[in-house]
């Protein structure tokens, strides 16, 4: 462990604002690109879904 | 050497059921690596001599910068493939890798421009490496809006593939930018030929987190590249069959 205390950690000697919104940053994207292809197959098989519902009701 | 698998990459349909077998690995695999190379890189890597914490910043910039370069060598290699052989399965790649490698240029640029405010003075210079991966960022958004605004899918393919194939001359000017113009951002910091000059406490979480970036990569692109293929295989049968099993989950 190279702090010593969780403000310590915080404010990573002066350099906090940089280390956290780069980090935060980081994350945001990758959350992003995790996201939405699983947002994009749930709504393709919902389509399909409603699709295939009406094809079999006619 | 054995080029079955190569190809049965031709069928759509083996794709998807391989990789479907891949893909929960691949991500019990990406999230364990990110997880303890994070914990690793902020809490337990010593802090730098010269630049104090602010230096933890490498172990995203380094991963999303090297991934974002051997993304674009992949966009190219697939073209290449698309080309020669008429695969359709390369133009998914191609069109479905573009996206993630836009975003991890931003990230690289991105923290970058962070890191450098406290350790240069400056957010951005016009510095050779920090140019031309601005130039890498406009090249994938180039194929991205080149595969978007083509309604013919072969053209498009075509025109992503050779576009692709052209800018990867950016590349080795990304890689050797920084010793042929020797002006602000520092060298590679891992070399296949030296060993690393950090002690092992900081390069270790960033190998970690670089295989980690690689196998995120891995994972996005298979499951973009999954849906994508379902999309354009919805007439043959099995595509059909795969649909209706999962729409009996989604009901």
């Amino acid at each position: 462990m190279s702090f010593s205390s969780f403000g310590e950690f915080l404010a990573m000697g002066h350099h906090g604002l940089y280390v956290w919104s780069a980090y935060g940053v980081c994350l945001g994207v990758l959350l992003l690109n995790l996201g939405l292809p699983i947002l994009a197959r749930l709504r393709y098989l919902q389509d399909e879904a409603r699709r295939m519902r009406r094809e079999e009701s006619k | 050497m054995n080029w079955t698998w190569f190809h049965k990459l031709g069928s759509p349909k083996w794709f998807y059921e391989i990789s479907g077998r891949w893909l929960p690995w691949l991500a019990c695999a990406a999230a364990l690596l990110l997880v303890v190379g994070t914990v690793w890189a902020l809490a337990f890597a010593p802090q730098d001599y010269q630049q104090g914490n602010s230096f933890r910043i490498i172990y995203i910039h380094v991963p999303a910068a090297l991934l974002a370069q051997s993304c674009y060598i992949m966009l190219a290699v697939a073209g290449a493939v698309g080309l020669i052989w008429k695969m359709k399965l390369a133009d998914v790649a191609v069109q479905q890798a573009a996206p993630i490698g836009a975003w991890m240029t931003f990230i690289a640029l991105f923290t970058g421009a962070v890191w450098g405010k406290p350790t240069w003075g400056a957010w951005w210079v016009w510095d050779a490496r920090l140019t031309s991966m601005l130039i890498l960022l406009f090249l994938y958004f180039g194929i991205i809006a080149l595969g978007q605004a083509i309604s013919n899918r072969d053209s498009a393919a075509k025109a992503c593939a050779v576009l692709a194939i052209v800018g990867v001359v950016n590349i080795p000017i990304i890689k050797y930018s920084v010793e042929w113009w020797n002006t602000l951002h520092q060298p590679a910091t891992f070399k296949l030929t030296e060993k690393p000059a950090m002690p092992a406490e900081m390069w270790v979480p960033l190998l970690i987190m670089v295989i980690g970036f690689y196998c995120f990569f891995a994972c996005v692109l298979l499951m973009r590249m999954r849906l994508e293929v379902l999309r354009r295989e919805a007439r043959s049968s099995w595509a059909k069959a795969e649909v209706r099993a999962r729409v009996e989950g989604v009901r």
